[in-house]
């Protein structure tokens, strides 16, 4: 397995921990909000084609929380910042969950410096009459496992964050989460209006039984933005890259493929 | 010592075994449970109740707020203070208090509460809070931006009891272009403030600066007087000695003929009220950002929400006091030298406690208790006592 370099990184006075692995085109990864300080098998897979990148966000895992953090919006011109500082070029940008958010309102923004956009489970828009977990309203080891289809894949997860030495970051993990996703819960009701304008290859990765965002909000997704491609992965919860990780990445490298015949 | 009349004004109603089942008479008990003939019942009652506290001669009455929850029927206290503002004719009017950053326009609180204050021509009682983690759940407001919200609506408030208007006021959650309510409080310069809490220390410590009334919310003895201990040092950091009067105490009691019929009677109305009315789990009481990391990990490992509270531990730990005229003289006595307080917000009626019972125990409390501790004010050294 790829392991990866571990180094912080100030973007305009925000000193942000970065994992990175591997050479080829640069994949940046944006975590979700409870996958946040992962190194899993899918990113070390990735890692042996792409320059993989993982931060962890502003107010996550070992990453200063600036006095500037209020929205997920934030967070977009936040990664414009630190892919200019990297001077990063033709980027696969994949984000999950509220990772897939910041991705979206990053698109919307700028693509300057994206090459694709792959949306993972993905928070950020509303859709009507669709039953969500209330994740703020499980306990600790209830939120992990509605991440997950098979109920035995969430062992290990379970049992890493009840560790003691993870009280302190789940907390602070969590309390970011409420700060960027609390109301309106998990979406920026600006952000639908503006979909139409990315303008680069995009790809839609759900889990079938998603319980967070369930599959409904990828239909959504892809109505929203034109020519984007949906692939539900059969047998996976909110997490396709950790419940899935080989149907994941043979997903997303076909279609990396493909946009580059295609290019 | 000063004894008010506190009502939580819960459904008495309320199915105890419908609220165990959900886990909660919180944000998820269903409003179909709400019956709105006897609903409206108990808000004559409780009114009612209220105005012969004023007649009994307690020292006021305090109402609060609470957000979708069949523990309190007051999501907008103001309308009931309003009813009592011209019928209680003589006690203080408290609102214990107003959940500051559940509000996206907080200059309406510098309103009401200035309507109120003149209505009762100066006999009101200014209550900030910052409501329980519950109210963010009910109520959809950022748990973390709690802190924030309340700092700034408090400021905000205070500016416009204060500062002749128009102003402008410009803050990160709140701005105002006009800040210039009419009408302006009667009392000079405003109302008397007080901050009800749990104990946070960064409360307690700003109470303290502000020279604001602490008011403790249901807690064993011990531990008021040591919160009590907290703000008296914290005053003397500020350069000032505290008086008792800043003081207040919110407990419940309940007094009948003996100690056994007190506890007899008290008892399964004491338990509805802390395991079933109270109870919630730790989720909804503390949700991400509503206190800070260090805070939520004590609350967390002290376990408050899980375990069900015994009425004769609660007794024992001197959360309420339960017993004869004799007994609770004692007893109030006793915990007043400890603590150092000299308000008591004293809960009358308590869970499921029926209407006659209620006001028999305020009479009895009105001509057993109350006399004796009109002029009485803590005996000894507080802080020996704390030590």
């Amino acid at each position: 397995m790829e392991e990866p370099t571990a180094r912080n990184i100030d973007v305009r006075g925000c000193n942000v921990a970065v994992r990175r692995a591997g050479a080829g085109r640069p994949l940046l990864f944006l975590h979700g909000a409870s996958d946040a300080g992962l190194w899993t098998p899918c990113l070390a897979d990735l890692a042996a084609r792409h320059d993989v990148i993982v931060p962890e966000h502003p107010g996550f895992g070992a990453s200063d929380t600036p006095a500037w953090l209020d929205t997920i919006a934030d967070l977009a011109g936040f990664y414009l910042d630190l892919l200019d500082q990297l001077d990063l070029a033709n980027v696969h940008l994949v984000g999950h969950d509220l990772g897939g958010w910041i991705a979206a309102e990053l698109a919307v923004r700028n693509t300057r410096r994206i090459a694709s956009l792959t949306l993972v489970g993905a928070a950020g828009i509303f859709v009507p009459g669709v039953a969500q977990v209330d994740p703020f309203l499980r306990t600790d080891e209830q939120r992990i496992r509605d991440l997950f289809h098979d109920p035995a894949r969430a062992d290990a997860m379970v049992k890493r964050a009840a560790r003691p030495e993870f009280e302190d970051i789940g907390l602070k993990n969590q309390t970011t989460a409420a700060r960027l996703t609390w109301q309106p819960r998990g979406y920026d009701p600006h952000l639908a209006k503006w979909l139409h304008r990315i303008d680069v290859p995009t790809l839609l990765v759900w889990g079938a039984s998603d319980r967070v965002y369930p599959r409904e909000f990828a239909d959504a997704y892809a109505k929203l933005i034109a020519g984007a491609k949906l692939v539900v992965v059969p047998d996976c919860g909110h997490l396709p890259h950790i419940e899935q990780p080989q149907l994941f990445v043979a997903t997303l490298e076909e279609f990396l493929d493909r946009k580059r015949a295609a290019a | 010592m000063k004894i008010f009349n506190f009502h939580l004004m819960p459904y008495r109603h309320a199915d105890l075994d419908a609220i165990e089942r959900n886990g909660s008479a919180w944000v998820t008990y269903s409003n179909g449970h709400y019956d709105p003939e006897k609903g409206a019942g108990l808000y004559h009652e409780y009114l009612d109740q209220m105005e012969l506290a004023d007649r009994l001669g307690f020292d006021g009455v305090c109402l609060n707020e609470h957000h979708q929850t069949a523990y309190g029927m007051m999501p907008i206290p103001g309308v009931l203070a309003g009813a009592l503002a011209r019928s209680v004719k003589r006690a203080k009017l408290a609102i214990l208090g107003r959940a500051l950053p559940l509000l996206n326009n907080p200059l309406m609180v510098a309103e009401e509460y200035a309507m109120l204050d003149n209505l009762t021509r100066g006999r009101f009682i200014a209550g900030f809070v910052r409501g329980i983690g519950a109210e963010y759940h009910a109520m959809g407001i950022n748990p973390a931006h709690s802190q924030d919200r309340f700092a700034e609506a408090h400021d905000l408030i205070v500016r416009a009891w204060t500062q002749p208007g128009p102003f402008q006021y410009v803050g990160k959650h709140y701005h105002f272009n006009y800040v210039n309510p009419w009408p302006r409080p009667y009392q000079s310069p405003h109302p008397p403030i007080w901050i009800p809490s749990q104990g946070s220390s960064s409360t307690i410590r700003w109470a303290a600066q502000m020279r604001y009334t602490y008011a403790q919310t249901l807690s064993p003895i011990a531990v008021v007087a040591r919160f009590f201990q907290m703000y008296r040092d914290e005053a003397e950091k500020a350069g000032y000695a505290a008086s008792p009067d800043q003081l207040a105490w919110s407990n419940t009691i309940y007094v009948a003929e003996t100690d056994e019929k007190a506890m007899r009677e008290a008892r399964p109305h004491l338990d509805a009220l802390v395991n079933r009315f109270l109870k919630m789990p730790t989720e909804m009481l503390l949700p991400p950002g509503y206190s800070n990391i260090e805070s939520i990990k004590r609350i967390r490992a002290a376990k408050v929400t899980g375990k069900p509270t015994s009425v004769d531990d609660l007794v024992k730990n001197g959360v309420v006091i339960v017993g004869s005229p004799n007994t609770v003289r004692e007893k109030l006595a006793e915990y007043q030298d400890l603590a150092g307080f000299n308000t008591s917000l004293t809960k009358t009626q308590f869970g499921t406690l029926p209407d006659d019972m209620t006001r028999a125990n305020m009479t009895a409390i009105a001509e057993e208790i109350l006399p004796h501790f009109r002029d009485r004010v803590p005996q000894r050294s507080q802080r020996a006592a704390a030590e």
